[in-house]
């Protein structure tokens, strides 16, 4: 045991202490955090976009559609002439002319002239607010009052709830499948970045010809249990300077810029239209109410159980790739396709679980052990009784430990022979011939 | 008490018995040999000796207790004929490294490895890379990290190649000195002339099974054909009626003869005197180990064949 932590000691200190580990672990979310800041900054400072009105047939009423983000109107009465010298000096940007006759019930078209080309959004956005001023200019004509308009569009509101009454609110859904997507794809990631590194640890040891002066100083299993501790570890850190440092930079992003809540939400009002806009604001807020009733004890102790139980069973199974093959990265390309499979099928059914948490599909997918460290936390998302029985969370649990002490000892007894062969690549078959047959 | 007690090891793979009944014993401070041509099987049984292969059948005493694998590997200590390091590694920290795995506490550890590098000056070599190295340089290393923890039991493959005669030297007064202080060595090698300099005691083995076992003296006097050479002064006459000898070589102002069995060197040498040729020299042809080892293992094929165990 004493051996296997000198191991893991050097595996680590010396990943850890590497530029590239220190380049990926503290540039990378910083890299992220700072690309974030600029995408912000620049959308925030876009140029406002003012558009002048000539409303011969009066279907404004004199009333302007509300300057919603960077798009204003300007009511005018000028001849185009003047506008587009008006536009030249830069007063306005673009100019739209309602003629008299204009028909609101017909098919007539409107002429919008402009100096630069129009996105594409700001085009959708453009229509949407002419569009709601028709509309309302029509119930009027039918002497429809603007009140019972409103009463007419308001749509339905269902309040959804669990068996026990907690609150299953839209923003929690949401919530649970961003929650639940998310620690899914890191946990996938993890196994496949630090299962690759173990892999490549003992590529390395093997190529290196190092193999067999250190398995004449310990066993096979406490190199093969350093290196995958080691790693482990690693991995550990280098999540929690990722988290720590991206909440970090959140918090400060927010402090550097206080208008970007309100820029968030104005961003989402645009799409439902003016009406909902407040609706929409309610939404952010309730979301932001919501993560607080988060069962994060729950979520955090699960993810940390699926990550290192998931990690412990597929980084032994990468181990004996890895002991298995020579120099040829591309042997273990082929040899590496078993053990990619199953997490990739765990990623398509952790998307799916992450809808419909109580799926056949899902259940199976967080049972079985090569897939459930994915599966199972989008399910957990949910929270405990909704999401996933007790017991079915419990069962998993323990497949998932029976797994990796399967997995492991298996891998064991395949390194224990590979780490020691050079020479041609062995078939799968004989992979399995040395895991089962006893020492 | 024998450092090491091989008895009847066996290890049978599925298509060849790589090691099968082989039996020998090696004394405190002995340098041992252990030959035998590719294939013969010396690395398994190396592989078993280091406790990282379970023999198949037979025992192993090491000091006169059953071999204890997990307990006994930090006694001994074993260069593989296929060795490295690590590559990325500062060579100092990878000496430390090394030793802490043998059981040697940090510090232990850290004052070794400094004096082992004073003694082979590459002091200032700590903080190098190992690919920063030449061939020769890790060679040194790699024998540095082997004996860095005194173990009683030391196995050496090939030890030698890819050194200069100078540090090859080097290693070797190493090796002396090690055997004084009490450790055994084995040491396998091809390299019959390192191997009849080094050893005091050899074994040969051949497809598994060990079919030589002795001194180097021992063996070379088992294996002597009788032959002689005898200098004179001058070209020595047409020898005829002799029932002693028949001449199998002949330089300029030398023969080599082989004397008949029931015959002794005196009877040449009378013979000659009584020729009144006057001999300059008189010496006894011993065969080297190179010839022993190839008359042994010639008919042997030059791969060893896939064969059918049963047991």
């Amino acid at each position: 045991m004493n051996k296997t932590w000198i191991i893991a000691q050097r595996e680590f200190l010396t990943r850890v202490r590497k530029k590239t580990f220190l380049l990926g672990t503290i540039l990378l979310p910083l890299l992220i955090v700072s690309f974030y800041a600029l995408m912000i900054y620049f959308s925030a400072s876009s140029d406002a976009y003012n558009i002048a009105v000539v409303d011969e047939a009066n279907i404004f009423n004199g009333t302007l559609p509300a300057k919603k983000g960077d798009i204003s109107f300007d009511l005018v009465k000028q001849d185009t002439a003047t506008l587009r010298g008006r536009i030249q000096k830069g007063d306005y940007d673009a100019y739209l002319v309602v003629p008299t006759g204009y028909n609101i019930m017909g098919s007539d078209s409107l002429v919008f002239t402009s100096a630069k080309a129009v996105g594409l959004m700001t085009r959708e956005s453009i229509e949407k607010k002419i569009d709601q001023q028709l509309i309302e200019t029509r119930f009027s004509k039918f002497d429809i009052p603007k009140q019972r308009l409103d009463s007419l569009q308001r749509k339905s509101k269902i309040h959804y709830q669990g068996l026990n009454k907690t609150s299953d609110g839209e923003s929690r859904a949401g919530r649970s499948y961003a929650v639940g997507f998310i620690s899914g794809f890191l946990i996938y990631l993890v196994l496949f970045i630090y299962g690759t590194m173990v892999m490549r640890g003992v590529m390395e040891e093997k190529v290196n010809r190092i193999a067999e002066v250190i398995i004449s100083s310990v066993k096979p299993f406490q190199l093969m249990m350093g290196k995958i501790l080691g790693i482990g570890a690693v991995g550990l850190v280098q999540f929690l300077i990722w988290g720590v440092l991206i909440i970090t930079l959140q918090i400060l992003l927010v402090i550097f810029f206080p208008g970007l809540m309100e820029q968030a939400s104005s961003v989402q009002g645009m799409q439902p239209g003016g009406m909902q806009a407040s609706q929409a604001n309610g939404a952010v807020t309730a979301l932001m109410q919501n993560m607080n009733q988060i069962n994060f004890p729950l979520i955090i102790g699960t993810f940390i159980f699926y990550f290192l139980g998931g990690y412990l069973l597929y980084s032994s199974l990468f181990a004996a790739v890895g002991s298995a093959v020579n120099e040829d990265p591309q042997d273990a390309q082929s040899l590496l396709l078993p053990i990619t499979m199953p997490i990739v099928f765990a990623i398509v059914i952790m998307t799916k679980a992450v809808n419909d948490p109580n799926s056949g599909l899902a259940v199976f997918g967080s049972l079985f052990p090569l897939t459930s460290p994915v599966v199972m936390i989008a399910r957990v998302a949910h929270g405990v009784p909704e999401g996933v029985p007790l017991w079915q969370l419990i069962l998993s649990g323990v497949l998932l430990i029976l797994g990796f002490i399967g997995s492991t000892w298996a891998a064991a007894k395949i390194y224990r022979t590979g780490i020691l062969m050079y020479g041609k690549k062995p078939t799968w078959k004989e992979m399995w011939k040395w895991a089962v047959r006893k020492s | 008490m024998n450092v090491l007690e091989v008895q009847h090891l066996k290890k049978y793979y599925a298509t060849q018995k790589a090691v099968d009944d082989v039996s020998f014993t090696l004394a405190p401070g002995s340098i041992f040999g252990l030959l035998g041509p590719n294939g013969a099987g010396k690395t398994t049984l190396i592989r078993m000796i280091t406790g990282i292969f379970f023999p198949d059948d037979g025992q192993i005493m090491f000091n006169g207790q059953k071999f204890d694998p997990i307990n006994d590997v930090v006694k001994i200590g074993y260069m593989p004929e296929e060795r490295g390091l690590y590559k990325k590694m500062k060579i100092g920290e990878q000496a430390v490294y090394l030793s802490k795995l043998k059981g040697l506490s940090k510090t232990d550890a850290t004052r070794r490895v400094k004096e082992w590098f004073i003694k082979f000056q590459m002091e200032s070599w700590w903080n190098k890379k190992v690919e920063d190295l030449s061939k020769g340089m890790s060679q040194k290393l790699q024998f540095v990290t082997t004996v860095l923890h005194e173990p009683k039991l030391i196995i050496l493959d090939e030890p030698f190649s890819g050194l200069d005669p100078v540090n090859a030297n080097l290693i070797k007064d190493e090796i002396y000195n090690l055997a004084q202080r009490g450790s055994s060595i084995i040491f396998s090698t091809h390299r019959m002339e390192q191997v009849e300099e080094i050893c005091d005691h050899i074994i040969l083995m051949n497809k598994g099974q060990k079919i030589l076992d002795g001194t180097v003296k021992g063996v070379k006097q088992q294996y002597k054909e009788n032959l002689f050479s005898i200098g004179f002064e001058s070209q020595p006459s047409i020898i005829t009626g002799n029932s002693a000898f028949d001449v199998v070589g002949r330089k300029e102002h030398e023969l080599v003869v082989k004397i008949k069995d029931d015959h002794k060197p005196n009877d040449v040498l009378q013979h000659f005197l009584n020729q009144n040729q006057s001999i300059t020299s008189f010496q006894e042809l011993l065969p080297s180990l190179n010839d022993i080892f190839i008359r042994l293992v010639e008919g042997t094929p030059l791969s060893r064949q896939f064969e059918k165990i049963t047991e």
